[in-house]
């Protein structure tokens, strides 16, 4: 997988710093299991982090700290191993194991024109929905308030100047507009998110935005 | 190694926690990081209860998955980093933040010294750089750590030399992913 669209460095560090909302969480770290750059740009970022723990003026810790540290250790279960996360079909395992499954596990629901989504539940101060877009159909939205991560698991879309193959993510802010379609081949499959609610060019979308929860 | 004599080897005292549950080497790892584990936390916002609280259970996660750590790719700092932030998010923002998917090269039974060695000079190095920006600059940083700040308002150009560090992990990605395949 050659990844050729990477994260933004403002948004590495707000993962690493532990301040962003869960959906673009969500987006993060799926896309860091998919691309070994930004893992290392993001353990970059935490060395960041490191340094302004090692620096930081101590504080005075209670009388007893130690003590009821060491008692707690004694209370501690012992340390199970952690079965770690498996990858399901094209799903790394941060968004499997939200679903709980891989793409087939995925509870579709239809936009027309066979583009399918699915809304993930997260915090609400943004949202993340996977889409099924088959070949030649329009990415929906993308026209945009906030802040909107797109990021391709499966196939891939184009516009007039880019393509955005498995791995790549797209941030588009408020100066984006443009009409991505999907290429021909298997039915791209995106996990996105977004921090606005949703908006629509098309006039039949806009009406139905209300009963479809965007 | 070259490292200064006066320095303590923090990566040796967790390895001690690791595979003699020494509590001597806790008890200076304690010592070390728990008041600025403490000091991080009430800058995120946490009363000096809640942090103290929050400190000891870091400190204990720290002796409880000391198996885990991996001096050849973080220092002791930016471990403990990662488990007080995981903590300050679940005790202030309960918020999920879901992880990467885990990589299986986990610590080597024994880590190549000079990678251990750069390894833990990372800390030193950054905080060596970070102490050289503006005041203005380093605050603003600062502030993405403590969680005080939006992606928005997060400058794109941090003036740091993180490109070694990158270099570094990138490398040994590789050579993990050559061993895979």
């Amino acid at each position: 997988m050659t990844i050729r669209h990477h994260l933004s460095d403002q948004l590495l560090m707000a993962y690493s710093g532990g301040n962003l909302p869960e959906a673009f969480n969500l987006v993060v770290a799926t896309h860091v299991s998919l691309c070994d750059e930004c893992r290392a740009l993001l353990a970059s970022f935490d060395a960041v982090g490191g340094a302004i723990l090692a620096d930081a003026e101590a504080a005075t810790m209670s009388e007893d700290s130690l003590a009821s540290c060491l008692d707690r250790i004694e209370m501690l279960p012992q340390a199970t191993t952690r079965q770690p996360l498996k990858r399901v079909g094209c799903f790394p395992a941060p968004l499997a194991d939200y679903i709980d499954g891989g793409p087939d596990q995925v509870k579709w629901r239809p936009l027309g024109m066979g583009v399918k989504q699915a809304i993930l539940p997260t915090g609400r101060d943004a949202s993340a929905r996977l889409l099924y877009i088959p070949a030649g159909q329009a990415v929906p939205d993308h026209g945009h308030r906030g802040l909107e991560l797109t990021l391709v698991l499966q196939g891939a879309f184009r516009d007039d100047s880019d393509r955005f193959g498995p791995g790549d993510i797209e941030i588009a802010d408020e100066a984006v507009e443009h009409t991505p379609v999907a290429e021909d081949g298997p039915a791209c499959i995106c996990l996105a998110a977004t921090d606005a609610p949703l908006r629509f060019n098309a006039l039949i979308p806009r009406l139905a935005q209300p009963f479809l929860r965007i | 190694m070259q490292a200064d004599k006066e320095e303590t080897d923090w990566a040796a005292l967790v390895l001690r926690v690791r595979d003699h549950q020494d509590k001597t080497a806790f008890a200076a790892l304690f010592r070390q990081f728990a008041p600025r584990v403490k000091a991080f936390l009430m800058k995120s916002g946490a009363d000096a209860a809640l942090a103290e609280e929050c400190a000891q259970d870091v400190m204990a996660t720290l002796w409880q998955k000391a198996h885990l750590f991996d001096p050849a790719r973080a220092s002791v700092a930016t471990w403990v980093f990662t488990i007080a932030r995981n903590k300050r998010i679940d005790a202030l923002r309960k918020a999920r933040r879901p992880e990467p998917e885990d990589l299986p090269w986990g610590p080597e039974p024994e880590p190549d010294q000079a990678e251990v060695y750069e390894a833990q000079q990372d800390t030193d190095r950054l905080g060596a750089a970070m102490a050289q920006l503006p005041a203005k600059q380093r605050a603003l940083i600062e502030r993405a750590y403590y969680g005080d700040l939006s992606h928005s308002e997060i400058a794109t150009e941090t003036g740091l030399p993180l490109g070694t560090i990158k270099s570094r992990i990138r490398l040994a990605l590789e050579k993990l992913r050559q061993q895979m395949s």
